[in-house]
């Protein structure tokens, strides 16, 4: 059994400002992280792989120090870990970052599972899974909050919706995207973190991939990012002071009078 | 790109009843329509679909309603799905197609945007066309909902874009009103797809939040999960849902269903109360279109009274227990 795990090196997101002069996000000195969702399907792979044997390879698109989240991964448990890097990677959406993962998933060879995270905190968009999927023309399900058995080629899984579980079989290879339910991540050991420390993690470029040129960056996405700002917020609100006592009893007062205005109670 | 006209939504549908996720894409697609001065279509995939439901489609906005049955779109699976809608936007060249952020709309569009070679942008707060170019803009919360983004599909089509269930109120209903219906027939190799649905287990417990009228929401303000019941009371007496913040959630003092924001559930209520909340933009992307807002928070700075009606600056350990009792007396009196 092989299990690919692909993994975002995310910012720590409640740390991130924005330049309100250039409109551009403040990075530096902000932590970078795995995106604690995809610990969800790190921990998923290593269970199935504890269960059923083979390994967990866990790939990253993004800069050269995306490496310390991949050997994280490989300290949590992963076997291997494989770095997508290359300038022609930056400004990627998530068409181009399925484009490059799936590529890069293609070249590591025969897998029968592809576990993502349900969306990384960053971008918050949870596309690049069933993204993946459709570039490697695979089935996909998402939400995955439990897997029943994986046997015979095929796995069953629940699938939370909106009201409630879907019981579905898939025939493998198949790529899950998981939710928080599936498994509580383990901590890295302190041998996972020596083998991390003394392990090697390759880098695979564009060319190495073999990638159409103009299918990647900035210039093999559909979509632009044309403007980032904080919002403008607009409602007049009518503030009251109840710092003591008797503002506390009048703005109470107050406040069931603008209920019982709008017809609120 | 000139060859891609038309707004069009995807209608959702469970057990052949068309589901209200459709008349809220409706109420947003007219207002695009409208501003491009194009139709605006629905398209629905399923299984024995009820009649009725889909004259409603019209009656809400729709100018045609665009359906294709199968029995392996009876349930949403996403390889047959895929393959459906990827024909059908192949045939009728929408120039802009969204979709409610549910768990089929956020599995099919980037599926069916890969394969078709487009841009799809997720969870949009805001859809607007761009004056001059006819562009949709499409705006939502980033970075951990930390700033808002405007995104543009420039040169692919069509243009498409999910939004949250409930950002919206659904389209009002105008009875008479007339449109078409074409049932297409689906291509011969609709493919079952490699997935098999087994069963489904219904959620025992309701979690009525995306449904309430009042919803009161807990912050980090109330610092302790065991005061929560602080808040409950204020909630039981206004009849509300109870919901919360990403951080309470977090903390385990309340249930993922509680959650209200960018990561957890978009509400528009009639009421929204938060209490000890700041107002992160994570937060206010899912309420911040409730009806009317009531804040109450020590600091007067606190980015929720930017989008409140009425902010009470104070205590709340002050605050809640007497506005609880004024509201009790109130409505035992009324």
């Amino acid at each position: 059994m092989r299990i690919i795990v692909p993994i975002k090196q995310v910012p720590e997101t409640s740390a991130v400002r924005l330049d309100e002069q250039t409109g551009t996000m403040i990075r530096e000195g902000v932590e970078a992280i795995v995106n604690p969702l995809d610990l969800y399907a790190i921990e998923l792979a290593i269970q199935l792989r504890e269960q059923l044997g083979g390994e967990v390879v866990s790939i990253s698109m993004g800069p050269p120090k995306a490496a310390t989240s991949l050997r994280e991964a490989v300290a949590m448990g992963c076997d291997r870990g494989v770095l997508l890097s290359d300038k022609a990677f930056a400004g990627s959406d998530t068409w181009a970052t399925s484009y490059v993962l799936s590529e890069a998933i293609r070249r590591i060879g025969v897998f029968d599972l592809v576990i993502c995270g349900e969306r990384a905190t960053d971008g918050d968009t949870g596309q690049v899974g069933p993204g993946i999927a459709a570039f490697l023309n695979l089935p996909v399900v998402t939400y995955v909050a439990k897997v029943d058995s994986v046997d015979n080629g095929t796995c069953r899984v629940r699938r939370r919706v909106e009201d409630g579980y879907e019981l579905l079989e898939a025939s493998l290879p198949v790529v899950l995207t998981v939710v928080k339910e599936i498994a509580n991540p383990r901590l890295p050991t302190l041998r996972g973190k020596q083998r991390a420390k003394a392990g090697d993690i390759p880098v695979w470029d564009a060319e190495l991939l073999n990638l159409q040129a103009g299918q990647t960056g900035l210039s093999g996405s559909p979509t632009r990012v044309v403007k980032i700002f904080k919002p403008k917020l607009a409602r007049r609100c009518e503030k009251l002071n109840a710092l003591d006592e008797q503002g506390v009893e009048l703005a109470a007062d107050r406040c069931v009078e603008f209920l019982r205005e709008r017809n609120l109670l | 790109m000139t060859a891609f006209q038309g707004v069009w939504i995807l209608a959702e549908q469970s057990a052949g009843r068309v589901l209200r996720i459709s008349h809220e894409l409706l109420a947003r697609g007219r207002e695009l329509a409208q501003k491009r001065g194009t139709d605006l279509t629905a398209v629905l995939l399923g299984w024995n679909v009820c009649r009725e439901d889909l004259q409603e489609l019209i009656e809400r906005g729709a100018d045609r309603v665009v359906v294709m049955e199968s029995p392996v779109l009876e349930h949403f699976l996403v390889e047959p799905a895929a393959a459906a809608l990827a024909e059908i936007i192949r045939q009728y060249k929408p120039e802009i197609l969204i979709a409610g952020a549910t768990s089929t709309g956020r599995t099919l569009m980037p599926y069916v945007a890969v394969g078709i070679h487009t841009g799809l942008t997720a969870d949009c707060t805001v859809l607007d066309i761009e004056a001059g170019t006819g562009n949709l803009l499409q705006t939502r919360p980033t970075i951990g909902g930390n700033v808002l983004a405007t995104i543009k599909t420039q040169n692919d089509r069509p243009q498409m874009a999910t939004v949250r269930p409930r950002s919206t109120r659904p389209a009002p209903r105008d009875p008479g009103r007339r449109g078409e219906i074409i049932r297409l027939q689906p291509p011969e190799d609709l493919p079952p797809g490699r997935i098999k649905r087994l069963g489904f287990v219904p959620d025992q417990d309701e979690h009525p939040l995306a449904d309430a009228d009042v919803a009161v929401a807990v912050g980090r303000g109330i610092k302790k999960g065991e005061n929560i019941p602080l808040v409950q009371r204020l909630a039981n007496s206004l009849g509300a849902a109870l919901g919360a913040t990403r951080d309470v959630v977090d903390r385990g003092w309340l249930s993922y269903p509680h959650q209200i924001g960018l990561s957890g559930q978009t509400i528009t209520p009639k009421l929204y109360v938060g209490v000890g909340v700041s107002g992160s933009i994570q937060h206010l992307a899912g309420m911040q279109t409730s009806e009317t807002i009531v804040a109450v928070n020590n600091d007067p700075d606190a980015p929720i009274f930017q989008v409140a009606d009425l902010g009470i600056v104070g205590d709340l350990f002050e605050v809640v227990p007497v506005l609880t009792e004024r509201i009790k007396q109130s409505r035992s009196s009324s």
